[in-house]
Parts: structure tokens; C-alpha cells; sequence
């Protein structure tokens, strides 16, 4: 490598010299290796802010009331004080489930895909983004569970012979979602987990002896940071994000197969899965701006999760939102050229009755917002991201209300058809799922590495061995210009 | 003073920085040991070679386990459907030709066996989880996990010598050279 570089610098060059966009670092302010790992370590060996607290009791006290106490009133009284006593069975439960599971797609997509594609930016964010998948896909899997009616009976999802002899129906996509949303809670965590152990190591290694460095070296398994061990871990992780990668495709293409492969109007189509999966990540990026963005003023992690990172969540949920926007309108446009008269009424219903401010606020939130990104001054200014971002989360919301409401108050039977509202007792345990997963996340911040410290450290450039060398012996055909920090300079 | 033996692990050397380790590395690589190990915070690219490591063999693990997830769902799935309590339901027959509609389950335990053996194919690999090591003896090895920069050659290597796999660490440009030893019981 360094011979080939030395080789070169000797041919005098002959060309013009190319201006080429030197990529911009992914560090700030030329941080240590040692500064690095005291301030991420430092997020949870310090005491935690007073916002921390500010946040954390409400979140805890609306996660048991909402959950613990909403589910205790449902399975103490009967399913029945949910709204789904009429056509429209599905209901919120089933609309929280999906929302839910679609937040965690961005996480898996910035660990894996992004991984896979060497975006390296991914190194700041992707430990939070991971957690964020763990913790959705558990508020996600309270809903289906309680939603079969006897949740003492939902083992009866599990393949195993039963007391009537009658196996499960592996040709059923409700069936397949079950083996689907499982294996991705144990392959997230077993990612989350394996990612984290070097880290954990780092925070053992600076515990002073105690019952912390007991628990700390427990969980970091023994990890010495050899490169012997790297050799295979690095193996591991390339094939849990190359395992990842279709896993979370399929994941929400098999949500969306519950809809697709039934008969009804509005859900049997075919462009379902793609439109899908764009959704959940474009609904996960909403949420993960979310969090980071004032995580990151509150621990001052500005130099980590730079404007750099913001920008490119910002284009990738410009990207997914008009994706998400072309689903839509080409959803009408099927319904319409299908000629299909009970196609074209569904998606009448939709925009033109009585749900049509559920209609409206989707359109608004997820096509309509979302188009401000395009303007970099938007991109950079954290209280746009934030609004867009807040509502996204709203508009994903209320796509999975439109598609399962909707249609479901407008069945094939005339007598089955009802206007749809939530209970009280949907609306407290939709609540309470989001200080579940708040909370959840707030432990996460205390406890656990909340940034990848060895990943951001390999992505420093002076990481890389031969950096030297490069400096050394530049290509003599390229004048490198810093790109983007060069023109925030500038702008 | 203790009079408790002490065994000896091996001899511990730092270096600057990344650059350093790699060209260090490539040297007690041609210098023949085989029993020693390069430990920083993060992977090095390139190190391997330098090292004179072989590539991982963790995905042939995953393929085998990947393949096992697959005839299990495949089995799962066929003799319930079709053996035991053949059902036609969805208008799908209770034969082989219904295969398509097992495909996704056969995907996801595909993906959860190789999760698994990722896992525990890694943990076999690298030998742990472990509750110590002789290296956490030493005080500065802790930097390791931090921004220190080490090789260790261990004693029972056949090239060690208490003299001159020393001299080798000095000569490379190791500094804080440290014999690491542990109480032995």
C-alpha cells in the first residue's frame, strides 16, 4: 500500500489537476482517543442533569399507569373496554403495533444497512438508534399479544402442540408475523448486545473496584481488545448486518402482508411491502431525531453527533417521505385505473368521509412537511428539524389509523359498517407505551454506552495506519477541498 | 514482601499510536512468534495481515447454522401442514406445492439460527466469556480500552526469552515494557 503511494509521487504528473471534495471529518475539534471515551463514559459515571429527573419520573409514571395499569384493567375487566367491540376489530391496538414496529426500522437500517453501505457518519448515532429498535419493538409487542383477546392464550402463538392437537397455520401472514417481529427482537439484541461489549469493556476498565466493575465486567464478558478478538468480532459484526439488512425488509414487508393478502378493498395491493418499509424508516429517522437532537445539547455531544449527522437524517427522511408520498398517490391512482368499483369507493371513503381529517393530517405531516428539507438553511436549523420531525412522528401515526380505520368501517357488508372511536382505556395504554419507551430510553442514557466509543474512534482519520503515509505522499493530480465544513464557513 | 510464585505471562510493551503498532506488528510477525497478540481500542484495518492472521472462520459456522434454520422451518412447517394434520385452508392444498407459503417463516428461522450462531460461534472463536485474564494484572493494560496502543508476546511461546524478546519490544519503539506475571495459586 505505502509502496504503490511512494511509486506514484515519483511520476511527475501530467493531467490537470482535479478538484476533488475532501470528505469532511466525522470528528469536531480534533478530539483524543482519551477525550472521546471520557465524555461518552462520561454521559453515565456523571451525575445525570436535573432534566434527566425532570424527564424520567413523569416517563416512569405515565409507563405504569398507561401500561401496567391500562393492561391490568384490561385483562382484569375483558377486551371489551377496548373500542374494537364492532366491524372495525383492529383497531388502535393494531395501529399502535404497527407504528411502533416501523420506529425500530431506522435503527436496524443505520446499523446494518448503513454499515454495509460504509457510511461511516453511522458511528455517532447508531448505538442510540439500536436501543430506540429494542425499545419500540417491546412497546410493539404489547399490543398483539393483549390484542388476541385471553392473553393467558397467547402461547397458542407459539408452534407447539396444543390441547386440541391443532398446530398453528403456517400458511397464515399472522403466523409469519409472529416468527417475523421475534427473530427481529433476538437479532436486534443480539447486535445491540455484541456491539456494545468493547464499549462496556471501556467502562470496566475505568470503574474503580467494586459492585459496578462486578457488573460492568460481567456484561463486557472478559473483552481484552486484542486483535485476535477484533479479527472475529469485526467477522461477526460485518455478518449480523449482512443477516440484518433483509431481515428488516422483511420485516414490515411481512406487517404489510397481513393487510395485502386479505380480500379487501384499500388493503389488497401489491405495492404494500415497498411502501412499507419506506414508511418505517422514514417514521424511524422522525424518531430518532427526536431523541438525539436534545440528548445531544444535554451531554454535549456536539463534536460526535455533528450538524453533518443531522443533515443526512434530514435528506434520508426527505427521500423516504416522498416515497412514502408517491405510495400514496399511487395507491389512488391504482384504485382508479383497476376500474375496480370497490377499490375507487374504499379510497372515496377515505379522503372524502368521515374520516377525512385523518386523511388530511397524513398528507400534511408526511408529504407536505417534510419538503422544507430540501432548503439546506432548513436542514441546519435544529427547530425546523425538530417540527419536521415531530411531525412525522404524528403523520406515521395517522397513516396506519387511515389504513386499518378506514377500511375497516367499510367493509364488504353494509351492516357491518361503523363509525370507529378509541376508548378511554386504548388512549391510556397508547399513552403509556410512549413513557415506556421514553423511560426505557432514559435508563439506556444512565447506564449504557449511549454512543459506539470504538467505532467513533476508528473513524477518526489518524485511526487508520497508513494515514501518514497518505499525508506523506498525496496524489499529486487532486487539490482536496473541504466540502461541507468548508461551506458552513462560508454560508 | 509475598513469597507466593508468580507465573509469568509474557512481556507488554506500548506504542504511540496506530501507525506505530502496525509496523511493530509486522516485525515480531518476522521475528516468528506465534503466541502474542496486538491489543488497541479500536480495529485496526490492515492489522491482520501485519499480524499474519488467517480470515475469520465464523461464516462457514453461520452458513451450517443458517441451513439448520431453514431445514427446521422447512420441517416445522411441512410435516404439521401436511403430515400430521394436513389442512386446506386459503385455498392452498395440503401437499408440497403449498412450499411458497412457508418460504417467509423458512426466511426468518434462516435469519434466527444464524443470529444464534454468530453469537455463540463468535464467543467459541474468540474464548470467552471469561472472568479474568493474567493481562488485567498489569495496571496499564486498563489503556487499552482507552487510547494506549500494546503488543504482548507471551512466555510460553518457544521464541521467548527473558532477554531478548525485551531487547525486540525496545528495538521495535515499545516503551513502558512491563513482565506481566500473576499470583500463582
Amino acid at each position: 500500500m505505502a509502496s504503490t503511494t511512494q511509486h506514484a509521487s515519483e511520476v511527475p504528473h501530467q493531467g490537470p489537476k482535479l478538484p476533488v471534495l475532501e470528505r469532511e471529518a466525522l470528528i469536531l475539534s480534533g478530539r483524543s482517543y482519551h477525550w472521546i471515551t471520557a465524555r461518552v463514559c462520561g454521559v453515565l459515571e456523571n451525575q445525570q442533569p436535573l432534566l434527566w429527573w425532570l424527564l424520567f419520573v413523569p416517563c416512569a409514571l405515565i409507563a405504569a399507569i398507561g401500561v401496567g395499569g391500562g393492561l391490568f384493567y384490561l385483562v382484569s375487566t375483558g377486551v371489551g373496554v377496548w373500542g374494537n367491540t364492532n366491524r372495525v376489530m383492529w383497531g388502535w391496538p393494531i395501529v399502535n403495533f404497527v407504528f411502533w414496529i416501523g420506529i425500530g426500522h431506522a435503527g436496524t437500517l443505520i446499523s446494518a444497512i448503513l454499515f454495509l453501505t460504509r457510511q461511516n457518519w453511522r458511528t455517532s448515532i447508531n448505538r442510540a438508534a439500536e436501543a430506540m429498535t429494542i425499545f419500540a419493538v417491546m412497546c410493539a409487542g404489547i399490543f398483539p399479544a393483549f390484542h388476541v383477546g385471553r392473553v393467558w392464550m397467547a402461547w397458542f402463538l407459539a408452534p407447539v402442540p396444543n390441547a386440541n392437537a391443532i398446530w398453528q397455520n403456517f400458511k397464515s401472514p399472522l403466523l409469519w408475523d409472529v416468527f417475523a417481529v421475534s427473530t427481529y427482537f433476538t437479532v436486534s439484541l443480539i447486535f445491540w448486545f455484541l456491539g456494545m461489549v468493547p464499549d462496556l469493556a471501556t467502562i470496566r476498565d475505568r470503574c474503580r473496584p467494586g459492585i459496578r466493575k462486578i457488573i460492568y465486567g460481567i456484561l463486557s464478558l472478559g473483552w481484552r481488545g486484542g486483535n485476535r478478538q477484533w479479527s472475529h468480532y469485526e467477522m461477526a459484526y460485518l455478518l449480523l448486518a449482512a443477516l440484518s439488512t433483509p431481515l428488516v425488509l422483511s420485516v414490515h414487508s411481512v406487517v404489510s402482508f397481513d393487510f395485502a393478502t386479505s380480500v379487501v378493498p384499500g388493503w389488497h395491493t401489491t405495492i404494500f411491502p415497498p411502501y412499507f418499509v419506506a414508511g418505517a424508516i422514514f417514521g424511524g429517522f422522525a424518531m430518532v431525531l427526536t431523541i438525539m437532537v436534545p440528548a445531544r445539547f444535554v451531554y454535549g455531544l456536539q463534536d460526535l453527533i455533528t450538524m453533518k449527522h443531522i443533515d443526512n437524517m434530514a435528506k434520508i427522511i426527505l427521500l423516504t417521505g416522498t416515497i412514502v408520498g408517491y405510495a400514496y398517490l399511487m395507491e389512488l391512482f391504482v384504485a382508479f385505473y383497476s376500474g375496480a368499483i370497490y377499490e375507487m369507493d374504499a379510497f372515496k371513503f377515505r379522503i372524502a368521509g368521515p374520516y377525512w381529517w385523518a386523511y388530511v393530517c397524513m398528507m400534511t405531516c408526511n408529504v407536505i412537511a417534510p419538503q422544507v428539507f430540501w432548503s439546506r438553511a432548513c436542514r441546519e436549523n435544529l427547530w425546523v428539524v425538530m417540527i419536521v420531525a415531530m411531525f412525522v412522528n404524528v403523520g406515521m401515526w395517522f397513516e396506519r389509523f387511515v389504513i386499518i380505520v378506514t377500511t375497516l368501517a367499510r367493509s364488504w357488508l353494509p351492516g357491518d359498517w361503523k363509525t370507529y372511536s378509541p376508548t378511554a382505556a386504548d388512549q391510556i395504554l397508547f399513552i403509556g407505551t410512549i413513557g415506556f419507551f421514553l423511560s426505557l430510553f432514559l435508563l439506556f442514557l444512565r447506564f449504557l454506552p449511549c454512543i459506539n466509543i470504538a467505532e467513533v474512534k476508528w473513524a477518526k482519520r489518524e485511526s487508520d495506519p497508513h494515514h501518514e503515509a497518505h499525508l506523506a505522499h498525496p496524489d499529486p493530480g487532486v487539490v482536496k477541498e473541504a466540502a461541507y465544513q468548508h461551506e458552513l464557513v462560508q454560508t | 514482601m509475598s513469597t507466593s510464585r508468580k507465573r509469568v505471562y509474557g512481556y507488554l510493551a506500548e506504542f504511540n499510536s496506530a501507525a506505530a503498532l502496525y509496523k511493530a506488528a509486522e516485525k515480531v510477525r518476522d521475528a516468528g512468534f506465534r503466541q502474542w497478540d496486538c491489543y488497541s481500542p479500536y480495529p485496526i484495518h490492515g492489522l491482520d495481515d501485519a499480524m499474519g492472521i488467517k480470515r475469520s472462520i465464523l461464516p462457514w459456522f453461520v452458513f451450517f447454522g443458517g441451513m439448520t434454520g431453514t431445514a427446521t422451518a422447512f420441517s416445522l412447517a411441512y410435516v404439521t401442514q401436511v403430515v400430521i394434520f394436513p389442512t386446506v385452508v386459503q385455498g392452498k392444498p395440503a401437499n408440497i406445492f403449498t412450499i411458497p407459503a412457508f418460504f417467509p417463516i423458512m426466511f426468518e428461522l434462516t435469519i434466527l439460527f444464524s443470529g444464534f450462531t454468530v453469537l455463540f460461534g463468535l464467543l467459541s472463536l474468540i474464548r470467552l466469556p471469561r472472568l479474568n485474564h493474567p493481562l488485567f494484572a498489569s495496571d496499564q493494560f486498563q489503556r487499552a480500552t482507552d487510547d494506549g496502543f500494546f503488543i504482548a508476546i507471551e512466555a510460553r511461546d518457544g521464541n521467548f526469552s527473558p532477554t531478548a524478546t525485551r531487547e525486540l519490544l525496545a528495538e521495535i519503539g515499545g516503551s513502558n515494557i512491563e513482565l506481566v506475571a500473576e499470583e500463582d495459586s
